[in-house]
């Protein structure tokens, strides 16, 4: 989508103090993925949620304390497993190449 | 039932797009994602609006529920395929819910929104019109439903399955991760459930795992088939996909769906609640 902004998802409306946000884009090549699903995955690596991307390819969790892992699903590539560690009051932004 | 009367796959859904007497309907959490597109064919059914009474916490009634087929089309010889995101958490919840109201020929979609999206299979925008029907549904089925009270009789008793993440079961979080976590309930799960997380059943691409392996899987976690078995989750609809397993895929008798769920049981005053990972005590 023209003019999407990179990364840094607008955070309007969200309490930020009291959530531990992990959030961030999907792009091939550079482009947004708008067709992606991410997984997040807790420590254990047992499934927490799932969102699909929006056209921008951008996706947000409200995650807790700890490290995490984001599978990113989307059509014609192999899963990606990202980790990451969230934080309440932090918001993680995570870039993922698909 | 079996996994023949129940579900059908993606190839099948794209063969018989066209096929009469099938009707395919899109039931999302996200309610707006039908409209940025959709499978050729398919109607809406909307579980905040169209499913949902607007002004008590609870399903519309059975003429509420004729009203609404009959409006899209949807006759009582119908097969219906449901399919959605959320690897069809919502789809399962319109599966139950039709259930609930005696349509005798329905199925899920195997994978849902999220497998035919990551089978680059078309989507479209255009939305088909389907002429008026006059349709009967039956009196509600409580044998597959659960009420509050059912849940806190089934303590110590009953199978409890807890549907959630274990997060949520523990009570670290008060609902799934992609939400906000402000919430007034209090956090934790009924004592004596076994915490079997709804993905448990799926695969990463949403269709569900073979029936030898969830069998495997409630045999394991030690569900007792000779008991009755209540499935919950925080409002519902995770829990209507693990009704559909037990109940449709594995055939278990007496499975009911607690559609009130955590926010319900949750805010009660005076029952009882484990915290952590473990059942707890009755």
């Amino acid at each position: 989508m023209c003019g999407a902004t990179e990364g840094g998802l607008s955070l309007d409306g969200v309490n930020v103090a009291k959530e531990a946000v992990i959030q961030g884009q999907v792009t091939r090549a550079g482009e947004p993925v708008g067709s992606a699903y991410v997984r997040l995955l807790d420590g254990s690596g047992e499934f927490t949620a799932e969102v699909p991307t929006s056209a921008t390819g951008h996706f947000r969790f409200f995650a807790g304390d700890g490290e995490w892992t984001l599978r990113t699903l989307a059509p014609k590539a192999d899963p990606v497993d990202r980790k990451v560690r969230a934080q309440v009051g932090e918001v993680a932004e995570v870039a993922i190449a698909v | 039932m079996s996994r023949e009367d129940s579900l059908v796959t993606v190839q099948w859904v794209e063969d018989n797009l066209d096929t009469p007497g099938v009707v395919l309907i899109e039931v999302d959490e996200d309610t707006t994602a039908y409209d940025k597109g959709h499978i050729r064919n398919a109607i809406k059914l909307d579980w905040t609006t169209d499913l949902q009474d607007q002004v008590r916490r609870d399903f519309v009634d059975k003429a509420g529920f004729e009203k609404l087929l009959s409006e899209r089309g949807v006759g009582n010889d119908d097969t219906v395929v449901l399919y959605g995101g959320n690897n069809n958490w919502f789809a399962a919840y319109a599966y139950w819910y039709f259930k609930l109201y005696g349509h005798r020929d329905v199925k899920l979609m195997d994978g849902g929104r999220k497998k035919w999206e990551l089978d680059s299979r078309e989507l479209v925008q255009e939305v088909p019109t389907r002429p008026a029907t006059t349709y009967t549904a039956t009196e509600q089925d409580t044998s597959i439903r659960a009420f509050r009270d059912d849940a806190v009789a089934a303590i110590g008793v009953q199978n409890l399955i807890d549907v959630r993440s274990p997060d949520e079961f523990a009570g670290r979080l008060l609902a799934p991760a992609h939400l906000p976590q402000e919430q007034s309930q209090r956090a934790g799960h009924i004592p004596t459930s076994l915490n079997v997380p709804w993905s448990k059943n799926c695969n990463d691409d949403g269709t569900f795992k073979s029936d030898a392996d969830l069998r495997k899987l409630y045999d394991e976690v030690g569900i007792d088939d000779s008991k009755d078995t209540i499935a919950l989750c925080r409002i519902g609809e995770r829990s209507s996909l693990t009704w559909f397993v037990l109940q449709e895929l594995l055939g278990f008798k007496n499975v009911k769906n607690y559609d009130g769920s955590w926010t319900e049981y949750g805010s009660l005053v005076g029952v009882p609640i484990a915290l952590g990972d473990e059942p707890g005590e009755a």
